[in-house]
């Protein structure tokens, strides 16, 4: 594998700041090295793919699956909230969103 | 932050031309969510809407909802739309906790609906034509509580709460192309696209299109260019702008806005910026992620959808007489004016008149009773005219009564009355309120010689051939039977008794 072909390190600051991850300069370099490793792998499927191969994203050749528009019982909010690290008022609870609003 | 330079409007109008664009998010009414079979009703009690696909827990599988994709279907063809003969959705993914699954499912660049249009009506009753680019699928996000922050906003909020009762509901974004040659009719363009784009989708019912509520939002894409230069301004996106007044209201702060930064000499940053619904004006948001950010890739948990197009033409056959059809329609038949109709589409009484017709009233009768008396009871209650407790059927009823004499005008009025202070039926309040017409001659015959006999001199005067003064004695009788009484057979029998 040649190296730094997939992912740059400053893709990955960019990512972080996205992502609000807090990721010092020597974590850079690690996580950049990493990543470009992983992919890297991940792009050596497309290397076998040959022409008369179609691109696709599905491994099953499915189309039109449906459900009709009935109504199935879910959880409650008790069962909902049971898995959050924390919650309030029946809702969960995370951390101040820093920078945007969708 | 510096309070922005507006540029008085017919400044920028006379300077710069418009760019408009408009997305609409329409929520469906389908009972179930796109992907997930939990309900979609607003207002429940927080995150209990919810299971394990909506919440993205691990395992679970998404399954597309038929009735969805037939609603979306059914928009696009009545946008005059093409339907894609097969697309995928894909994972937009964000760093943002209103998706629990850290992605949201949208159809990215495999829209099921492109190149439609739709015709508007403006306020002078011309046509003006928006080109769509698109219709696609895909699912709201949660709702965020910030809790902390002075106005419920993100900045010096402490934390979020969130609830995802709302997340995954089936949502259709509706794109149009970008809108040239607006000028000064920009912000009227942009309200009349909306309401049409409403009243479109509320014929087809596949959704409550309540901006009030949120199944209805727009967000506003406007840049300037100088008049007649041909170059592109940058455009800001608004968001938040969530009635129809605000839409117009949104487009013109923002030329406004606009314009006094380009004659600063400054660049217009393009960003999406947040409607303020009590200052008309818009403030700045984030810098806006590229699309690349959001790393579109196709959902592998679901399978490419292919309308056949079989199924295509039947739904092309179940769309509704649209809007503008039926007006004009309606129109012909009431024998209006195009002013006369568009007041009447303006005071929401369109609907009201016609399903009154529907339940049996002659037209004339029903058109005046929702646009006098029901449209002053609406303005004293403060309330929209199809929020008046009392339905089309309730006033047939009572147009009803008027014609066969068994109420009276007046009486009517009470009648409504009382049903819209919940008293029951027409028929109910006219039984529990005593008010029918006194039509036994007999009853009436004593009062007029009642009265008569109370003004001898009235009474001498009538039979002396002075008919006219039969006035004085109808009203001593209509007073006598509190307005009960039928005044024309008053007038008749008082003539008769003095004959
Ligand atoms: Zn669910």
């Amino acid at each position: 594998m040649s190296s730094r072909d997939q992912i740059s390190r400053d893709e990955v600051a960019h990512l972080a700041k996205l992502s609000r991850l807090a990721v010092t300069d020597a974590e850079l370099d690690l996580f950049a090295g990493q990543l470009d490793v992983i992919l890297g792998a991940v792009a050596r499927v497309g290397e076998v793919a040959a022409d008369d191969i179609p691109p696709t994203s599905h491994a099953v050749p499915l189309q039109n699956v449906f459900r009709p528009d009935e109504l199935r019982p879910g959880l409650s909010q008790e069962q909902a909230l049971s898995g959050a690290p924390a919650s309030e008022d029946g809702r969960f609870r995370v951390p101040q969103i820093l920078g945007e609003e969708q | 932050m510096t309070a922005p330079t507006l540029v008085d409007f017919d400044d920028v109008v006379e300077r710069f031309d418009p760019m408009l664009g408009l997305e609409v998010h329409v929520e469906l009414n389908t009972n179930t969510k796109m992907f997930c079979g939990c309900p979609t009703e607003f207002g429940a009690e927080p995150n209990t809407q919810v299971c394990p696909i909506c919440l993205g827990l691990p395992g679970a599988l998404p399954v597309v909802n038929r009735t969805a994709v037939e609603s979306a279907i059914r928009i696009g063809l009545a946008l005059n739309c093409d339907i894609a003969p097969w697309g995928r959705f894909a994972r937009k993914n964000y760093f943002y906790p209103d998706m629990p699954k850290n992605f949201q499912t949208s159809q990215y660049d495999e829209p099921i609906a492109v190149n439609g249009y739709l015709d508007v009506e403006l306020d002078d009753g011309s046509t003006f034509r928006v080109e769509i680019e698109r219709a696609h699928m895909e699912e709201d996000t949660g709702k965020s509580l910030h809790v902390g922050g002075a106005t419920g906003r993100i900045h010096g909020a402490e934390y979020s709460l969130l609830d995802y009762n709302r997340a995954g509901v089936p949502l259709i974004e509706i794109v149009t192309k970008m809108i040239p040659g607006t000028r000064e009719r920009a912000p009227e363009v942009a309200r009349a696209y909306v309401t049409a784009l409403r009243d479109l989708i509320k014929a087809l019912g596949v959704s409550d299109v309540r901006m009030d509520q949120g199944s209805m939002r727009c967000d506003v894409n406007l840049s300037l260019s100088p008049r007649d230069s041909g170059v592109l301004g940058t455009r800001s996106e608004t968001k938040n702008v969530n009635s129809l007044r605000s839409v117009e209201r949104a487009v013109r702060y923002e030329m406004s806005r606009h314009a006094g930064v380009l004659d600063a000499g400054e660049k217009v940053v393009q960003e999406t910026r947040h409607f303020q619904e009590d200052t008309a004006s818009t403030r700045s948001g984030r810098i806006k992620e590229t699309s690349e950010d959001y790393r579109y890739f196709p959902e592998p948990d679901l399978v490419p959808i292919a309308p056949p197009r079989e199924w295509v033409e039947e739904l092309r056959g179940t769309l509704p007489e649209l809007p503008w059809e039926r007006r004009r329609r309606i129109s012909a038949e009431w024998g209006l004016t195009d002013e006369e109709l568009r007041d009447l589409v303006n005071a929401g009484a369109l609907d009201l008149i016609e399903a009154t017709v529907a339940e049996g009233a002659p037209a004339g009768e029903a058109r005046s009773w929702w646009v006098a008396y029901l449209t002053q009871q609406a303005n004293t209650r403060e309330v929209p005219l199809d929020e008046l407790p009392i339905t089309p059927a309730a006033v047939a009823r009572v147009i009803e009564l008027v014609a066969s004499g068994e109420l009276n005008n007046k009486l009517a009025r009470q009648v409504v009355d009382g049903v819209l202070d919940g008293e029951g039926t027409p028929d109910e309040v006219v039984a529990a309120r005593g008010l029918a017409v006194v039509s036994d001659d007999g009853a009436l015959i004593a009062a007029v010689d009642e009265a008569l006999a109370a003004q001898p001199d009235v009474a001498q005067k009538i039979r002396d051939g002075k008919v006219a003064a039969a006035g004085a004695i109808v009203g001593a009788v209509m007073k006598a039977t509190k307005g009960q009484a039928d005044a024309k057979r008053v007038r008749e029998l008082i003539i008769e008794r003095c004959g």
